[in-house]
């Protein structure tokens, strides 16, 4: 509204009602008018969603049913792709891989991630400094960090082994043994995403109210007394929110296994992703991809389904 | 007294010893793309022998500096297109009304709990019926609309002063423009924080490119560095290896430096919307 002007320019109080009901029934014109520009703007969004995201949805539920090398045409095949998956060795052995990973990866990342975060949560100097310097794994790529750890894991050369062999302890196989590698990719991941989660535990810490420590240090509750009874559960949300990124960041393990191992050794680190990938572009099975795809789906939603009932409880704050 | 420094000293000690966890490998990593093959297997970051040999057979064997263009192009196109349509769709759903809009929004909802594996497959064959592969196209138009991003620029729109919408359409405002002038000033801090991760996710993203692209001058720059590695044309040699991954590295890094705030602070609300 333009600041009042001069007396001249005031409207009577008759003008002023006449105005106010032309203004409402411009605002109803355009909230009409709204509707049509509503869908337009939508739009969009719809026809996004039913090329990207509703065919694709249909689509994969008439391949599963198929056998098809996308040059030739489909043949199908009714549930023979779920009959051999359930036979396949290779997609029981990707599952039982990737669940390696999530028990060592998710509870490591939690207990380290907590403790980090609670240690920048301290009254302290430089907090934007390291937890800068723990993010920076974060957003550089997938691919520098495996090339990289992929030299710290070799067995004669790298890093780690030379660390080893300097206090005396005998060299570790992390790569070539088929059972180190896939904690070996844990372990790697483990350090690539630590600094999201500590930055989303920093973030859970901070909401904590402080009236609950100051209550608690007034009964005479110790630090690890408060740590374990208020702090655990009042982050709780955070915790389940961890837990479940980094399921499904486990299920969607991809380029660390087929940098650094491709799969091996023996397939002791193929990844359900990895098995699907090679599955569809090696061997151009694209029912027996997809049909290994919508059981995955499944698994994931199930194993989060079951996450939450477990880790989840109700908050007292 | 003494305790209570010998402490806060254990933790600086502690904290510093975790925080060159985390920046050294980078560290030995430039350091070992600019020394010579032998002297990379130890953990000195100096060397006497320095040299942009590595770098050099890089540039050599692989077209990474047109990678690196199509990692821009393809990035830079998908981000922009993200923040246009998504506050479209968030400007529509917090601010109009119509019929079907919230079915619309539980249909976003929805979308965002479909496990990315199920619909991988299928969605390579709609890029192979369109005639997509080894094209841009395959890279940027399914990421165009982003769920995340409509969902926080609904959620951010919903706090502009209803107000100063109904002014600016009393005065004669098209809702694009209402859109573009008035409500995107005011968001900036949501604009970053969509723009940031879209950014960072489709600069990093490797699967997608690997399976719609087999033509060299469409890769991008993860992909190709990706199948360096793993190829036999960097014939082991470690030093041409952390070249390639270092310059893979750079752009985002620099890009980090300077928005380090907004790439945490992003990231944080990612988690939060969970």
């Amino acid at each position: 509204m333009p600041p009042n002007g001069p007396e001249r320019f005031c409207p009577g109080d008759k003008d002023r009602s006449k105005i106010a009901k032309s203004l409402r029934m411009k605002i109803k014109h355009k909230i009409e008018k709204g509707n049509r520009v509503g869908y337009l703007f939508v739009s969009p969004y719809i026809i996004f969603f039913l090329l990207f995201t509703a065919y694709p949805l249909i689509f994969s539920f008439v391949l599963i049913f198929h056998k098809w090398n996308i040059i030739g045409p489909m043949r199908w095949v009714g549930l023979d792709n779920f009959i051999t998956l359930i036979h396949d060795a290779l997609f029981w052995k990707s599952l039982a891989n990737t669940f390696i990973f999530l028990v060592i990866h998710i509870p490591l990342q939690i207990v380290l991630a907590l403790i980090a975060a609670e240690m920048l949560n301290q009254k302290m100097r430089l907090r934007v400094f390291f937890r800068g310097a723990f993010f920076l794994p974060v957003v550089i790529s997938g691919v520098v960090v495996t090339i990289l750890w992929q030299q710290f894991y070799s067995t004669d050369t790298g890093l780690f082994n030379a660390l080893l062999t300097h206090i005396g302890l005998p060299r570790v196989p992390w790569l070539t043994s088929t059972k180190a590698a896939m904690p070996s990719i844990a372990l790697m991941a483990t350090w690539k995403n630590m600094g999201l989660y500590i930055v989303l535990f920093l973030a859970g810490l901070q909401g904590v109210p402080r009236y609950l420590y100051e209550a608690a240090e007034i009964d005479g509750a110790g630090k690890l007394q408060q740590f374990l009874k208020i702090t655990i559960p009042a982050i709780n949300p955070t915790v389940v929110l961890v837990v479940i990124i980094s399921t499904i960041g486990g299920f969607s393990l991809f380029i660390e296994p087929y940098v650094m191992t491709q799969g091996g050794p023996l397939n002791s680190t193929m990844s359900c992703v990895l098995y699907i990938y090679k599955q569809a572009f090696t061997f151009y099975k694209m029912g027996y991809a997809a049909a290994f795809g919508f059981i995955l789906a499944f698994i994931i939603l199930g194993v989060v389904w079951v996450q939450r009932k477990v880790v989840e409880t109700e908050v007292y704050t | 007294m003494t305790g209570k420094i010998i402490k806060k000293w254990l933790f600086y000690i502690v904290l510093t010893g975790a925080a060159v966890t985390f920046i050294y490998p980078f560290l030995w990593m430039a350091a070992g793309s600019l020394k010579p093959e032998i002297e990379i297997p130890n953990f000195s970051l100096l060397s006497r022998n320095l040299s942009v040999n590595s770098y050099k057979v890089v540039l050599d064997k692989i077209p990474i500096i047109r990678a690196f263009f199509n990692s821009v192009l393809v990035a830079t196109s998908v981000t922009a297109s993200v923040l246009v349509f998504s506050s479209m769709v968030g400007y529509a759903l917090s601010r109009l009304r119509f019929r079907g809009r919230e079915l619309i929004f539980t249909v976003i909802l929805f979308t965002m709990m479909i496990p990315f594996q199920l619909t991988l497959i299928p969605l390579y064959t709609l890029i192979v019926k369109f005639g997509w592969t080894d094209t841009y196209w395959a890279l940027i138009v399914p990421y165009m609309i982003n769920a995340f991003g409509i969902l926080l620029f609904r959620q951010y729109f919903k706090a502009v002063p209803q107000d100063l919408i109904d002014a600016a359409r009393v005065d004669g405002c098209g809702e694009l423009r209402i859109l573009f002038r008035i409500i995107w000033p005011l968001s900036v801090p949501a604009l970053v924080t969509v723009g940031i991760i879209v950014f960072m996710m489709t600069w990093n993203e490797v699967l997608w490119p690997l399976i719609v692209v087999r033509k060299e001058t469409i890769m991008t720059m993860p992909q190709m560095v990706t199948l360096f590695a793993v190829g036999g044309r960097v014939e082991s040699q470690v030093g041409v290896k952390l070249a390639a991954a270092m310059m893979l590295t750079l752009p985002i890094v620099i890009v980090y430096l300077f928005f380090q705030r907004h790439f945490i602070a992003s990231m944080a609300t990612t988690g939060l919307k969970g």
